[in-house]
């Protein structure tokens, strides 16, 4: 059985790559590449997998999972500035594709042993944007 | 080919071991726990997987699939409470795992082949929580 649970941060980002001129920049991220940066709702979901357990009757416990995920990441991201406020996306170009990469191996790396397997993260950057991120080879 | 098929109910449970301590059921499913019990408008993907048939040009009939979710789920769980009125749960805890469960067993026997195949139960408890089970076993 799989269980996913959504979160939400609102934060702001620039995409800009010092590695790349200013004309670069620009055909490559367009109005994201402003310099002032801009900001998303973002929607994040997090995605166990794992048996019933046959006497709570839950995959995980809940309330477990959202004070991990609140502490590792929504209370690091929401209404922060991802460029500049967000350690693992200091020296990165923040693009969604880097950031679902980075909260998914965040996650993985201080995973609590109680929960069941995290399978999936999956990130909305608005209504049309959407990246995932498992282990699994895609 | 997979085909899925959306229905809503609106039901009230509470998510509580008997025997255990108001405490120890408040640290397992937090405000679930609520002895006054609490409801949600729970949504449920239906998805049947088959080949479409070459006169009909349609994998199931999806009126019949609306009265089998119709006489399986939504009469007899629409506008109930789950502990008080939908066996099994007067014994299991109605997570939103063991309603999956439950309901993956309705509908698996609807769905063997002829009339296509069971290929997965997705319910939405809210926006936020939802669990999906592909008849694994649990």
């Amino acid at each position: 059985m799989r269980l996913t649970r959504r979160y939400r941060f609102s934060a702001s980002h620039r995409l800009h790559s010092d590695q790349l001129t200013e004309a670069q920049n620009d055909v490559t991220y367009g109005k994201c590449n402003n310099p002032y940066g801009h900001g998303h709702n973002y929607m994040l979901e997090v995605t166990v997998s794992g048996p019933v357990d046959v006497i709570t009757g839950r995959v995980a416990d809940l309330p477990a999972l959202d004070r991990f995920v609140q502490k590792e990441i929504v209370s690091r991201y929401d209404h922060r500035n991802l460029n500049e406020e967000v350690a693992e996306l200091s020296s990165v170009v923040p693009t969604t594709e880097v950031v679902s990469a980075a909260i998914h191996a965040r996650l993985d790396a201080h995973w609590p042993h109680q929960l069941p397997a995290l399978h999936r993260v999956r990130i909305w950057e608005t209504r049309n944007n959407i990246f995932e991120v498992s282990k699994e080879p895609v | 080919m997979k085909i899925t098929r959306r229905i809503e109910f609106s039901s009230s449970h509470v998510c509580a071991i008997p025997g255990r301590t108001a405490e120890e059921n408040r640290a397992l499913y937090g405000e679930a726990a609520n002895p006054h019990g609490h409801g949600h408008n729970y949504v449920l993907e239906v998805t049947i997987a088959g080949e479409p048939d070459p006169i009909t040009g349609m994998i199931v009939d999806l009126k019949e699939v609306k009265e089998i979710l119709n006489q399986e789920v939504v009469i007899p769980f629409d506008h109930r409470h789950f502990n008080y009125e939908v066996p099994p749960f007067d014994k299991v805890v109605p997570t939103t795992e063991n309603i999956a469960l439950e309901i993956w067993r309705r509908l698996a026997p609807h769905f063997d082949g002829a009339k296509g195949r069971l290929d997965l139960v997705k319910l939405y408890e809210t926006d936020d929580l939802y669990v999906e089970y592909a008849g694994e076993p649990a």
